[in-house]
């Protein structure tokens, strides 16, 4: 694949087609700089601040745009809140779709043919395989990206860390967290 | 269009296979294909560029990982439009001419610009919508040919509209470059014994973003 798509940019690039150094900066803009770190502090300031959280539930493009989280695959957001009797768990059964502005690009796993195909038959066998055992009478609720709308899962602040500031509170939270394929 | 890539409900499609510290991109030319593809002069809107990988036969799609598949639709597509060649392809050099109807190579600020910046694809639509906050709807049975976002595991079902989205752009008018046609989009909620049958797991429901042309009164 390597050659391949080396000798497709060099072709583009002759050609005017493309500009190299626009390739670069798009890539590392989500290697670097967009990636979960975003998800964690929305989450962790939710933690932190009940007006936040509130304005958060009542519509998150607006607040996470408060903290400059925009851009392609986050123009609309919903954020979908943990409690002890309720699990979320986020998909794309039919590509990939995935709020980049708050966790980047999407991991393997979740753009994977068995990850698209199972979440919404059988959430509690894909969660075991993460290691994830939830409570019998635990609501499981899957939500499907079918549009534009990119789901943020809110996941329950840990036990213990009622003295820790927002910004170690955002080092707890986790990607996965943040899809619903893990507690916290 | 009932192909492949609309797999939810299926199993025994392959591993899960979650990997620690896993990299944004496990090859440099993952990167690449991902940025040409975004900096192509055969991108379209999305929902085009969705169909494009959509397209891909269903025996080639399903083993190719997500980059490759990518560059095939990249691929394929640069090649339809006659902007490469499939020698140039091979070679890695230029020898055929200019393309009358090139746009002209996207900058970074502005490909930076345009992935940060505050989109909507929120439009305005004069007629009411049809269905409200907790009516029951059916998601129809219709099996479009070209692409459609109603997967088919809801098809026929009945589920809750649990919120309005607004006026969105339509994908199924999208793709095919037929103008974005805004409908409502409803968040609906199907329980999972309504879908999987009597014996599914009770704690368990599926909520999908569906636009109004999907869906009908229960």
């Amino acid at each position: 694949m390597h050659l391949r798509v080396k000798a497709l940019e060099s072709v583009l690039v002759e050609k005017g087609f493309v500009d190299p150094a626009a390739l670069d900066a798009v890539i590392e803009l989500y290697a670097e700089k967009v990636g979960p770190k975003n998800g964690a502090q929305v989450v962790a300031r939710a933690w932190t601040d009940p007006a936040f959280r509130a304005r958060l539930l009542e519509d998150a493009t607006s607040a996470v745009a408060e903290l400059g989280f925009t851009g392609s695959q986050g123009e609309h957001v919903v954020a979908v809140e943990n409690t002890e009797t309720l699990h979320n768990l986020v998909v794309c059964t039919l590509c990939s779709c995935y709020p980049w502005p708050l966790l980047g690009l999407p991991p393997v796993w979740y753009k994977s043919n068995a990850y698209r195909s199972r979440a919404v038959i059988d959430p509690r066998g894909v969660l075991k395989e993460f290691g994830v055992e939830l409570g019998e009478q635990t609501e499981i609720r899957v939500w499907d990206s079918t549009a534009e709308v990119r789901y943020l899962v809110i996941p329950q602040r840990p036990a213990g860390t009622q003295a820790l500031d927002e910004a170690q509170l955002a080092t707890r939270v986790t990607r996965n967290g943040m899809i619903g394929t893990a507690l916290l | 269009m009932n192909g492949v890539h609309d797999m939810g409900g299926m199993v025994n499609l392959g591993e899960l296979a979650p990997e620690e510290n896993e990299p944004v991109f496990h090859e440099p030319w993952e990167g690449r294909v991902f940025a040409m593809t975004l900096a192509s002069p055969t991108r379209s809107n999305l929902d085009y560029g969705r169909h494009q990988r959509e397209l891909i036969p269903g025996p080639d799609y399903l083993p190719m990982t997500y980059y490759e598949r990518w560059f095939r639709s990249l691929s394929t597509a640069l090649l339809r439009r006659g902007f490469v060649t499939a020698e140039e392809m091979e070679t890695g050099r230029t020898s055929s001419g200019a393309v009358p109807d090139a746009p002209p190579p996207r900058r970074g600020a502005e490909m930076i610009g345009g992935l940060t910046r505050r989109g909507s694809y929120i439009r305005e639509r004069s007629a009411a919508p049809l269905f409200s906050v907790g009516q029951r709807v059916r998601a129809r049975n219709i099996n479009p040919p070209g692409h459609t976002r109603l997967p088919r595991y809801v098809r026929g079902h009945v589920g809750v509209i649990e919120r309005l989205n607004g006026a969105h752009v339509f994908p199924d008018s999208n793709a095919r470059l037929a103008g974005e046609d805004p409908q409502y989009l409803y968040n609906v909620r199907f329980a999972g014994k309504e879908l999987w049958g009597e014996e599914a797991d009770p704690t368990l429901s599926v909520a999908l973003d569906l636009w109004e042309p999907y869906l009908e009164h229960a």
